[in-house]
């Protein structure tokens, strides 16, 4: 512990920091990606479990739901949406409450890091996992049961619309939710009920027509059900729009409903989200 | 506004509903000092130190730290305060030299990470997952994090609980280190040797009021107190006396006995001793 000190930093002329935002987010980015990686529960939960969920549910059903379009296509394009779903939503749901009650948040606090740099290091995190997991379930799909990757451009840009709007939902509904919980293992038992029931009501592991009305009704008041809709318009025949209960794929619709979960998740944040435990003041 | 303090409070108030913490503090911090804050758990040092490092809103008072409001942090004044918390943040999927690189980012005139790794007595660890670390080992970690930035003003809760007698002797010499290079520190400890051996001066707070403030060898007129002159008489059985003038006595006990007194001993109250007169449990 011996070592020739340099005096205390001098005051005024000291930039605030040596690194740009740009510089900070990358690094705050790499580590939330780095300790994702090496954290063998979520990978295996997150990336995992829409994979298997393909596997099993694909192999079982397989039957024609309309001309030309099987079950199977119908509940893989569930299952995207149920993963991005996971991977911004679940994730940050989980384990934004887990490194609140550990004390990381207050620590960071506690250095001039910007708050921001924070939650814009877990966007590049749910971003970059997303389009691992998203990749993934489509080679499976595309491999083992005649997943047609869009084929026009059109139909490529409302992939990237669709995903890139339910994800920016369910990062800030994720992040919003994490105050509810208040232990770091509550965070679990808030966020998966409220993920696992939506997958249920929104037409992921049944047709959504083949629901009652009212949890229809209900379904469509969240942005899942919308995640989906929006993309079997992407990976189902147009005809299939027919079957919908809007009579069309409606994207109009997905994208206020979405745009809307978007400014809802946003002021819930900002009205909500803690950096300390209760017990921590 | 006075340059040579670091830290000024006056009139410092936190409640948290009906239960006060703390109750009109005032307090002065001088640079380049090394100011000890003693008190029982609940007594209000942590509620203090927390407002002092921008954690908490107070309720009422002036406080000034390092020449600004603590209670609106800007990300320059962050620069220059470090903190250690009591509680340990945890990053269990990195490396100890992982999250001292990722944290000397944050700041402007960071020190080299590998040097203030070997410096905590962390270097052998330095490629360990951090869920890895002993207690002990954690805390060097905090604080390592807590000097990266080479903060001019350096907080420390309870920097050395759960350290092995051995760990706290290199941690005070870094701490004397610091101090050398000019960095002031505020530290609140359970350890009485320790403010004993780091402090300049000792604050003792206890039902959220500072009862007094001192150098370690003053508190409680500690100094001019009497000493207690000990000694067993012929029958086996203990006498003591408290005296201003224990010399005199002794000579006086030496003559009665015509040499050796029989178990003799001379004190004066310990630090121990006056604080826990201090905070009411004599």
């Amino acid at each position: 512990m011996t070592t020739t000190l340099k005096p205390a930093a001098a005051t005024a002329a000291t930039p605030v920091r040596r690194l740009g935002p740009g510089a900070l987010v990358l690094r705050q980015g790499r580590l939330e990606i780095t300790q994702f990686l090496r954290s063998r529960e979520s990978v295996v939960f997150t990336i995992g479990f829409p994979v298997i969920m393909v596997l099993v549910f694909a192999s079982i059903f397989g039957n024609e739901i309309a001309p030309g379009v099987r079950y199977t296509q119908y509940f893989i394009t569930g299952m995207i949406a149920t993963g991005l779903m996971m991977v911004s939503f679940q994730n940050l749901g989980i384990w934004i409450p887990i490194e609140r009650d550990r004390g990381v948040l207050k620590r960071y606090r506690g250095t001039p890091m910007p708050k921001w740099v924070y939650f814009a290091g877990k966007v590049i995190m749910v971003v970059a996992i997303g389009i691992a997991e998203t990749a993934l379930l489509l080679a499976v799909s595309v491999a083992l049961f005649d997943l047609q990757l869009p084929s026009t451009a059109g139909r490529w840009l409302t992939f990237g619309w669709v995903s890139l709007l339910g994800v920016t939902a369910c990062t800030l509904c994720g992040i919003a939710i994490s105050s509810l919980a208040r232990t770091a293992r509550s965070g679990s038992a808030v966020v998966t009920p409220v993920a696992l029931v939506l997958q249920f009501i929104s037409g992921v592991f049944i047709l959504f027509t083949e629901l009652p009305s009212w949890m229809q009704q209900v379904a469509a008041l969240f942005p899942l059900k919308w995640m989906c809709q929006g993309l079997r318009a992407v990976f189902l025949p147009e005809s299939f729009g027919a079957q919908e209960p809007g009579g069309s794929f409606e994207l109009g619709r997905v994208a206020l409903v979405l745009g809307l979960w978007c400014v809802i998740g946003l002021m819930l944040c900002l009205a909500t989200f803690r950096w300390t435990t209760k017990r921590d003041g | 506004m006075d340059d040579e303090l670091a830290i000024s409070v006056r009139g410092l108030r936190k409640a948290y509903g009906d239960n006060v913490a703390v109750a009109g503090v005032d307090l002065d911090v001088h640079r380049g000092e090394v100011f000890a804050l003693l008190g029982p758990n609940g007594a209000g040092k942590t509620t203090t130190v927390e407002i002092l490092e921008g954690y908490r809103q107070r309720d009422a008072g002036e406080v000034r730290v390092l020449g600004s409001d603590p209670a609106h942090p800007d990300p320059h004044w962050r620069s220059r305060v470090g903190i250690v918390l009591q509680g340990t943040g945890e990053f269990d999927q990195l490396t100890v030299g992982e999250v001292v690189r990722h944290f000397s980012g944050f700041y402007p005139d960071a020190d080299d990470p590998d040097k203030v790794i070997e410096r905590v007595g962390l270097a052998d660890k330095a490629k360990a997952r951090t869920h890895t670390l002993s207690g002990g080992q954690k805390r060097r970690l905090d604080v390592a994090l807590g000097i990266i930035g080479r903060p001019e003003l350096l907080f420390l809760d309870e920097p050395t609980t759960g350290f092995d007698p051995e760990a706290r002797r290199e941690f005070w010499e870094l701490i004397r280190d610091l101090v050398a290079a000019g960095t002031t520190i505020v530290l609140t400890t359970h350890y009485l040797d320790e403010a004993e051996a780091l402090a300049d001066r000792v604050g003792v707070i206890a039902g959220g009021r500072l009862v007094e403030v001192a150098p370690p060898n003053r508190l409680g007129n500690r100094q001019e107190a009497l000493a207690t002159v000990s000694w067993r008489t012929p029958d086996g059985a203990r006498e003591s006396a408290e005296s201003a003038t224990p010399t005199a006595l002794v000579a006086e006990l030496a003559a009665r006995y015509g040499g050796e007194v029989p178990g003799l001993t001379v004190t004066r109250p310990t630090l121990e001793d006056v604080y826990l007169k201090m905070i009411g449990h004599s």
